[in-house]
């Protein structure tokens, strides 16, 4: 038997493929943070990526230099709420990685405030993450991750680290903040990877 | 870790509901499978159409501890889908779904709800307007269980919208908080300030002085929380010491 409450119709939008299951779109942008919004200046800023051999790093304009590229998204936040086809400008962790020798599979994302959040490497690649800096035309305001977050699109977006100022390979997939306080390792919303 | 209980999906009977403020209900729901919560958690609230479409959102719990009577208090967003059913059509006898408990880090006693962690710690606690539901549980939690100062800073509009203002009232009377409101749109008959919005100076006013070194936790939408963290930083409050839950949007 199914579970039905009762007297609810719900307010239904056109059913659309992109939304994964259990979401709700939303078309202005909630704030979801556990702390204080912290104001990064992009002159003391840089972007580090640790194996375990070297630390390579570039600063705020180095990293532009890369070569920022404009990608369209959806973007999925574990608390319900989906944007679907979301503007954002980036530089590809493709990029990023080229130089980078390790043989390490996994990664810390940090950030200013000391958030943390892990990902395989494999889920960073192949187009598939930026360190983004512009969202709907704009520079990314403090509260949603400015100057600089991490975009991994494809997973639940506590993923997508706000103030990201480095990666760390590890060689084991070790739970971030939030995968330590009850989420998901991975959080793939397509499977409703929220919680453990 | 091993304290932590499970997660799961949970059938919960509506016991009562009852108005809370002019736009909110409180809820008391009967949950035989809950394992129990953390003072300051949160959860899921799913409801299931007969054709089967479903829609969730997250609910901080009033209630903590061991009980399987599990307390919500919701206010109902203009144009929303969930809270204007859950406040304007539940009734007793009505069954929703739940998930939870979530969250562990929005927890008092502080570490992960740890009940042996030192809860000696001032406690501060900031609300905007519904966003007082988690702090009313852990001012009942700290209440009971004991600990440092505890004092609430809580904004609402008017007297009327005020959550859990008879609770709040005898924690008060009985000694156990001190508690600061901040109306912004009317006060009471004779109230001292005019009715305004939260301020740096009014914040730091109705606070533990950051040389107390309290943790604070602060809920309410999320302009409010963003200017009140703000204002704690510059209070001198160390990051690492604000806890934060904003909500807003949908």
């Amino acid at each position: 038997m199914s579970f039905v409450t009762r007297g609810f119709s719900g307010r239904r939008r056109e059913p659309d493929a992109d939304l994964p299951p259990g979401q709700t779109l939303v078309d202005d942008w909630p704030v979801l943070s556990a702390g204080v919004t912290p104001l990064v200046d992009t002159a003391d800023w840089d972007f580090t990526i640790t194996t375990e051999t070297a630390t390579h790093r570039w600063s705020w304009d180095e990293l532009q230099e890369l070569g920022v590229e404009d990608v369209v998204v959806d973007i999925h936040c574990v608390t319900h709420w989906s944007k679907l086809r979301m503007p954002w400008r980036g530089i590809p962790l493709d990029v990023l990685f080229e130089d980078v020798e390790t043989e390490q599979d996994y990664v810390m994302a940090h950030s200013v405030g000391g958030y943390t959040t892990n990902v395989p490497l494999d889920e960073l690649l192949d187009g598939r993450a930026w360190v983004a800096i512009e969202a709907e035309g704009e520079p990314l305001t403090p509260e949603h991750g400015g100057p600089a977050r991490l975009l991994v699109p494809h997973l639940y977006f506590w993923k997508s680290a706000k103030w990201v100022r480095g990666l760390t390979m590890m060689d084991s997939d070790e739970p971030g903040f939030w995968e330590s306080a009850g989420y998901h390792l991975h959080g793939d919303p397509w499977k409703e990877e929220r919680y453990w | 870790m091993t304290r932590r209980p499970s997660v799961g999906w949970h059938v919960a009977t509506v016991v009562e509901s009852s108005p809370e403020t002019p736009s909110a209900r409180r809820l008391v729901l009967d949950v035989p499978t809950w394992p129990g919560n953390g003072a300051g958690a949160h959860l899921d609230v799913r409801l299931t159409a007969p054709d089967g479409y479903q829609a969730t959102r997250s609910y901080s719990v009033a209630s903590s501890g061991p009980a399987t009577r599990v307390v919500l208090a919701v206010d109902a967003v203009p144009d929303g889908e969930i809270s204007p059913f859950l406040v304007n059509e539940v009734r007793a006898g009505d069954q929703i779904e739940l998930h939870g408990p979530l969250g562990r880090y929005f927890l008092w006693p502080p570490g992960d709800g740890d009940p042996d962690s030192d809860t000696g710690v001032p406690v501060q606690l900031v609300a905007g307007g519904s966003g007082v539901v988690p702090l009313y549980a852990i001012a009942a939690r700290h209440a009971e269980v004991g600990g440092g100062e505890l004092r609430l800073a809580y904004s609402v509009r008017t007297p009327a919208d005020a959550f859990f203002a008879p609770e709040l009232t005898a924690l008060v009377g009985a000694g156990r908080l001190r508690l600061d409101w901040v109306y912004t749109r009317a006060t009471p008959a004779g109230w001292s300030r005019d009715a305004g919005r939260v301020t740096r100076a009014l914040l730091q006013e109705n606070t533990i002085p950051a040389t107390h070194r309290p943790t604070v936790y602060c809920c309410g939408p999320t302009p409010f929380v963003e200017a009140v963290a703000g204002w704690l930083l510059e209070l001198g409050h160390a990051p690492e010491r604000i806890l934060t839950e904003r909500f807003g949007g949908s």
